[in-house]
């Protein structure tokens, strides 16, 4: 589904991925650890296209494409979506209206019919249940004034509404209290299938208690440089990253 | 608001060609002579058979204008305008006895505003909705006439009203604006052709929504139109203008005035929606559109509140105003902005307080984009009779691309102690996070930049009645189109 090969990407001139490898099958979850600056966003944001992030060498392909010939956009209808760490505020924009829009604009770059009005309330109205957002909050402008744990949980939402084919959680964790945590990790299991994969990047095993991943891999310096199963993430926990680090010199 | 929906599909879908109102109607017109004299205010005149009182108002116009200059201190460039080289007066001439119902009216004209999205046909109309629709220098119907009477207002073209309501004009007009208020007001005062002319009496609700749809179609041809609008105690309307033309490369001329009477515990909501033929994207052709708009809040507790979503014109020129004369009256200001390419605008508004514990409120919104250049300016004044005036001005700017600019003119003139103003500015880019953050969701850029804009607007969009935001804020995706990438 996804296969990265000795990625090398820069940023503003700086080499930030080192010839990063990593390949996922259909409805695997993946996570991702590693100490801060290791590049773990560096490698969302490439995944998702953003300008300023330049593959300089290596491939992505995904579900059979190559990746780095689609635009962001395109890469979002294509089935890739990021929860980003710092979601952004869009100031006037009512949160269903952005949903509304993003929904039809993927299903219409697919080449679907666009979801009419009481379908689309139909969908939200559910996700929004799932997640423990008030409809109040839908009404308001995307992330305004929302609080660091609703920001995170409507990132999730989002996620369920466009039900892509890959979701890139960044540090979705971070911030959130037991039962917003819970609640995320149980929208990222219902997503699961074989159509459905995930990339978690997260610094905290206690995450990976709920959304048990396939595969651990930690990142340093640009690379993969462990993978194991669910296990290694217990022994990250124990040990910290330097161990590894030097285990794998 | 199906309708409403059908046209809005209409215009995505054409939104491919960037001005969808380009088209030219092939019609016989009956023009007068090329040029601008007394005669051609005296052929205006005869034309609309106008009582002799009028003419000589129009030619005193005419007199005092020889005398005026244009006005240079907007911050707007264009060439001298050669006033003898186009035409003041243009018709249909299956307009000539203007037509009693709309079966009377030329089909060719009902076919023209179809596909401007405006359907005359009654049944097809938006509910609601009255239209008075001029054609070049003519209104060519004017819908619900009858369902409005019933009410006791009056909702015709001025130039009916100067037949049927002699007096009522006489009163009014030019009470607001005055002939020699400004160049293009007096101009406007010499040659107006048509415009609507609306009157609410005492105590009545107006019970649809009033509007004027003008089209510019000849070439070489200005438009002068001429409204205005009465309401009397406890009075309430909300009247909607649309406005387009035919894509040309030469620049055309549209000079209009406003005037609103608004006596005691009266209300008058105006909203435009502003869609002239921009120009193209090397800045060649589009209207000038040199307006003068005010309102007078005669009466105590008056209220009035215009709103306004520009888009088009090459060159806009506009600052409609409110004088608050009566005790407690309020006045709002509610304006998008939208510049591409080269268009110019320079638009604001004046608030004029003059009573007591009068208030009122600026929300501008101004987004530049391509090589354009927008400019608020705004007078706030108040009165020494003022007493506890109250202004609030929130002035905001949005920036695409690095070769636009914005300015902010602000003029303040506080003659009372007690008047509390406050005056807040911002000037913001759309971040490049924020967009790829609306991309990474799947919205294409343009989508994005329009999503964002319209968010931007919001509070003024929400201004416009519902029948029109929809559109408008599909309008403001067409006009920014090409601005990015
Ligand atoms: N525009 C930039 N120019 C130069 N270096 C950059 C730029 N943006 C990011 N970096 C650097 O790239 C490295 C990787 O950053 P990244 O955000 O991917 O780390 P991360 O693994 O997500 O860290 P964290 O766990 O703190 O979120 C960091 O050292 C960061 O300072
Ligand atoms: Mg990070």
């Amino acid at each position: 589904m996804l296969e990265v090969r000795n990625l090398h990407a820069s940023v503003g001139g700086t080499e930030i991925l080192k010839g990063l490898n990593l390949t996922m099958k259909p409805g695997e979850v993946h996570a991702i650890m590693g100490p801060n600056g290791a590049g773990k966003s560096t490698l969302a944001y490439v995944l998702a296209g953003r300008d300023g992030y330049d593959v300089t060498e290596g491939s992505i392909s995904f579900c059979g494409q190559d990746l780095c010939k689609l635009n962001v956009d395109e890469r979002a209808a294509a089935g890739v979506f990021l929860a980003f760490q710092y979601p952004l505020e869009i100031p006037g924009v009512p949160t269903m209206t952005f949903l509304r829009t993003a929904v039809n604009a993927q299903r219409k770059a697919r080449g679907e019919k666009e979801m009419d009005a009481p379908s689309f309330l139909r969908l939200i109205r559910e996700k929004s249940k799932m997640f423990k957002v008030e409809d109040k909050m839908l009404k308001r402008p995307l992330n305004v004034g929302f609080s660091g744990g609703e920001k995170k949980r409507m990132e999730v939402l989002q996620m369920a509404a466009l039900e892509p084919k890959l979701a890139i959680l960044d540090e979705t964790d971070s911030g959130l209290d037991i039962d917003s945590l819970r609640i995320v990790a149980e929208g990222v299991n219902a997503l699961r299938s074989p159509d459905h994969s995930a990339l978690v990047i997260t610094h905290y095993q206690r995450l990976l208690d709920y959304i048990v991943p396939d595969v651990v891999h930690v990142l340093a310096d640009g690379r993969i440089v462990k993978s194991g199963d669910k296990t290694l993430a217990l022994e990250l926990e124990e040990h910290g990253y330097e161990a590894i680090a030097t285990d794998a010199a | 608001m199906s309708q409403v929906d059908e046209k809005v599909e209409d215009l995505q879908d054409n939104a491919g060609d960037k001005y969808k109102y380009g088209f030219v109607t092939d019609i016989e017109t009956e023009k007068a002579p090329k040029g601008l004299s007394r005669e051609t205010v005296r052929f205006i005149s005869a034309k609309k058979n106008e009582p002799e009182w009028m003419l000589e108002w129009r030619l005193e116009a005419f007199e005092r204008w020889l005398q005026m200059e244009e006005p240079t201190w907007p911050k707007v460039t264009y060439p001298e305008i050669d006033f003898q080289d186009a035409y003041y007066y243009a018709a249909p001439k299956s307009n000539d006895d203007r037509p009693k119902s709309l079966d009377e009216v030329d089909p060719e004209l009902l076919r023209t505003y179809e596909k401007l999205g405006i359907p005359l046909i009654e049944q097809q109309m938006l509910a609601g909705v009255a239209v008075d629709a001029v054609f070049d220098s003519v209104s060519v119907v004017t819908t619900f006439k009858e369902r409005l009477a019933e009410d006791g207002v009056i909702f015709c073209p001025i130039s009916e009203a100067l037949q049927s309501h002699p007096e009522l004009v006489r009163k009014y007009l030019g009470t607001v604006v005055p002939q020699s208020d400004n160049f293009y007001a007096a101009l406007n005062s010499a040659v107006f052709s048509d415009g609507s002319c609306v009157y609410i009496p005492k105590g009545v609700r107006c019970p649809m929504e009033l509007s004027t749809y003008f089209r510019i179609n000849e070439a070489e041809t200005g438009q002068f139109e001429r409204t205005l609008i009465i309401a009397e105690e406890g009075a309430y309307c909300s009247y909607l203008e649309g406005c387009t033309a035919p894509q040309r490369d030469e620049n055309q001329l549209h000079a209009a005035v406003v005037e609103l009477v608004i006596l005691k515990d009266a209300e008058i909501k105006y909203s435009t929606v502003q869609n002239w033929y921009p120009g193209n994207a090397d800045g060649e052709g589009g209207i000038y559109n040199f307006v003068t708009k005010r309102a007078d809040c005669r009466g105590d507790n008056a209220k009035v509140s215009w709103t306004q979503v520009e888009t088009g014109s090459a060159v806009t020129w506009k600052y409609p105003s409110c004088i608050l004369r009566g005790d407690n009256s309020v006045g709002e200001f509610y304006s998008i902005a939208i510049t591409n390419n080269h268009q110019q605008a320079d638009t604001g508004t004046k608030m004029i307080h003059l009573g007591k514990n009068t208030s009122s409120r600026i929300i501008s919104k101004g987004i530049s984009a391509g090589k354009s250049q927008s400019t608020y300016r705004g007078l706030v004044s108040a009165h020494k009779r003022a007493a506890n005036a109250r202004n609030y001005t929130q002035c905001d700017s949005l920036l695409i691309g690095d070769t636009c600019g914005a300015h902010t003119v602000p003029y303040i003139e506080v003659n009372n102690p007690s008047v509390m103003i406050e005056h807040e500015a911002t000037t913001s880019k759309i971040s490049e996070e924020q967009l790829f953050y609306t991309r990474q969701r799947g919205i294409d850029e343009e989508a994005a930049v329009a999503l964002i804009v319209n968010g931007f607007c919001r509070e003024v969009m929400q201004q416009l009645p519902m029948e029109f935001a929809v559109e408008a804020q599909k309008l403001v995706a067409i006009s920014l189109e090409g601005s990015v990438g």
